[in-house]
């Protein structure tokens, strides 16, 4: 079996993001199994089934739920708060919303279940406000939801820790347009009404997170992964996956291929095993170079084909397995022009808050047009490294980081492609060969 | 190149005020309304405008200031009105190559206006926007946050063609018909259109992975006590 749908297993009913639609299928059976378990239990189940957090950091989600302080004294008094992190953004990454178009429910059954063990009556789905119909089925399956008793008061007629019912409100909340929003604490500076610029950590949002109250943040394919979880049991769910990479999870596969698309399948799985099967890199094309998890995640080549994308497998090839979205993209493509739009995508999205992100990538995107124009130099590229060791871990958060990988793994593989624009004077790429439609209009069948 | 500032936008109303006090209700503390509020008022005048921000601060107890220095962090308020459609063509790296920089040049052109510009008849504004979240549809374009996928220079053309004669096609991914800027900045203050069950479930590549799974009679592990969902025609193997 080398694809395994549980997430995607009913995308191709035409009403799968209706309540009939997910209860049909079993959906909404999890809440109550859950609820019939002690809080400490459910999250003891998410910890067994060694789910990882599928936002692209890949930290244990029960372990993150269990530093969530409980009990009446402290922090653990202060209310508790749900946050999915629904601010799909990173260049690549597109299955959360595909996800939420076609079965909003799994997350709201998985923020339900998320609540109970982590004892918190609040929930948020932050949403990125860039995707208005995915807004919409979320805002229909939370009022279904309610009104079918799986949300608000006395979820399940169950006793909390002899607190009472479980209650349970739930916003979505649409953002507005800031990359830097799928940063955690810059997400919760966003959602008390603030810019969103990261914060300083620690503390961490476990104990100083929503309103300075204990806090779980999670992706929502993490979130929506538990409800499998609850009814499949932690070890049907380890018995998909590797050693450390545990269950399935969706790859997004993007670019020159010829079926783009989700595709979900236990991790470990390789990009040669998807391509080939998928029907790979688009007639007459190969692949040049990669990512495995989106922009921000150090480029990968041809190279690189048979590397299990788990999270240890892309991590020992130098790379982060990230949000599992592959962009590949054929020998038709300028890697220093893509390398530069993405430079330009970190700069324009920099929240300005720590000086080597603001400034580094804004003077980074100086040095890369001229080398893309042919006016550069050698010295340039020397430059580029050099602001990028300046800019790597010196900022209160990823994006910085992130901002390097396409550079420093881009001239890493293809220097000599930086030097070819220097000698030639420009770019040596047509970018008419590298469109979709481009390759069809010069054997003349364009519509 | 903007609509009129000649007080051709609707003003905010006292039922604006109203809906801000209702979006406040929703959270445990009210400033966390301010991005949701800042949509409402964009949905009434098309763009966020100093009255906006005066309805919001006054509202929240804060300084015009503040709300300012929030809505100009964030790139989806506009601080000049948008087009009833407001087109936003993905330049990010991979729509960029696969066809994005190509038609945005092509609208450009097609439309005389450039980046963050509206036509003169305020029915197109245009703007290159980031990775939307679509990259299995590339090259994307959005259409008042709704999805237009796998489009050409031709096709784009012919969309804002329409849109501007008042009649555009339907999103790929989308409500049965598109619905405005304004009205679509009302979906985000939170106020649904009763348009959720409209349109598909998925696109065609998002059911490529699930397509090639049953054609190769791939399925995840049976659950050990699975329920006898009617779903799963479930194997073990």
């Amino acid at each position: 079996m080398v694809f395994t749908p549980v997430l995607s297993a009913h995308w191709d009913d035409t009403d799968s993001f209706t309540l009939d639609g997910y209860v049909r299928h079993g959906g909404y059976s999890a809440l109550p199994k859950a609820l019939a378990m002690e809080p400490d239990a459910v999250i003891a189940l998410v910890k067994d089934s060694g789910l990882r957090g599928r936002g692209g950091a890949g930290f244990p989600t029960g372990m993150k739920w269990g530093f969530i302080p409980q009990g009446n004294e402290g922090q653990g008094a202060k209310p508790h708060y749900l946050v999915v992190n629904a601010d799909e953004s990173e260049p690549g990454t597109c299955k959360d919303t595909p996800f939420l178009m076609a079965n909003p429910h799994a997350l709201i059954e998985g923020v339900a279940i998320a609540s109970y063990a982590i004892r918190s009556s609040f929930a948020v789905i932050y949403v990125r406000g860039e995707i208005v119909h995915v807004i919409r089925r979320l805002q229909q399956a939370v009022l279904d939801a309610y009104a079918a008793g799986h949300l608000g008061k006395d979820i399940g007629g169950r006793a909390v820790d002899g607190k009472g019912g479980f209650d349970l409100d739930v916003v979505v909340h649409a953002g507005s347009g800031a990359y830097i929003c799928g940063e955690e604490t810059a997400l919760l500076d966003s959602l008390e009404g603030y810019r969103g610029q990261p914060r300083l950590r620690p503390p961490f949002p476990a104990t100083h997170g929503l309103y300075a109250s204990p806090t779980v943040v999670n992706n929502v394919e993490s979130i929506a992964s538990v409800p499998s979880i609850v009814l499949g049991g932690a070890q049907w769910f380890s018995s998909m996956g590797t050693e450390k990479s545990k269950g399935y999870t969706l790859y997004s596969l993007s670019g020159h291929v010829r079926t783009p698309g989700q595709y979900e399948a236990p991790l470990g799985i390789t990009l040669r095993q998807l391509l080939d099967l998928s029907g790979g890199m688009r007639e007459g094309h190969e692949l040049k170079f990669w990512t495995p998890g989106g922009s921000s995640t150090p480029l990968l080549t041809a190279e690189h084909l048979d590397v299990p994308l788990d999270y240890e497998g892309v991590a020992a090839a130098g790379s982060m397995l990230g949000t599992k979205a592959l962009q590949c993209f054929d020998e038709t493509t300028c890697a220093v022009r893509a390398i530069l739009r993405w430079t330009e995508f970190y700069a324009h999205e920099s929240c300005g808050k720590c000086t080597p992100c603001r400034e580094g990538t804004f003077w980074m995107v100086q040095v890369l047009q001229r080398l893309e124009a042919g006016t550069g130099t050698e010295e340039d590229i020397a430059t580029l490294l050099d602001t990028c060791d300046n800019i790597f871990g010196r900022a209160f958060c990823a994006l910085a980081d992130g901002a390097t990988s396409p550079i420093v793994s881009g001239v890493q593989y293809f220097r000599e492609e930086f030097i070819a624009h220097i000698t030639n004077r420009g770019c040596p790429f047509d970018p008419v060969a590298s469109t979709v439609f481009g390759s069809v209009t010069s054997s003349g069948a364009l519509a | 190149m903007t609509v009129a500032d000649g007080g051709a936008a609707p003003a905010l109303t006292e039922q604006t005020r109203e809906e801000m006090r209702e979006i406040i209700a929703r959270y445990p503390k009210p400033r966390s309304a301010l991005l949701p509020m800042l949509h409402l008022a964009q949905s009434v005048e098309g763009y966020v405008s100093p009255a906006g921000i005066a309805m919001c601060s006054e509202e929240l107890g804060l300084t015009k200031a503040e709300v300012g220095a929030v809505a100009t962090f964030y790139t989806m308020y506009r601080r000049k009105p948008a087009g009833e459609y407001h087109v936003g063509v993905c330049t990010n790296t991979l729509c960029a190559v696969l066809g994005g920089d190509a038609i945005l040049d092509s609208l450009k052109e097609h439309l005389g206006i450039g980046h963050n510009e509206t036509t003169e008849d305020g029915r197109i504004s245009l703007e290159h926007v980031e990775c939307n979240a679509a990259c299995d549809y590339a090259p994307v374009v959005m259409v008042n946050w709704e999805f237009y996928d796998n489009q050409t220079p031709s096709s784009t053309r012919d969309l804002v063609d329409a849109a501007r004669a008042g009649n555009p096609p339907p999103p790929t991914r989308g409500p049965s018909s598109l619905c405005t800027f304004k009205q679509a900045s009302r979906v985000l203050a939170g106020f649904p259109d009763g348009r959720a069950n409209e349109g598909v479930q998925a696109g065609p590549a998002t059911l490529a992975g699930l397509a090639l799974a049953n054609a190769r009679g791939d399925r995840a592990p049976a659950m050990p006590d699975a329920p006898s969902s009617p779903s799963s025609s479930s194997q073990d193997a």
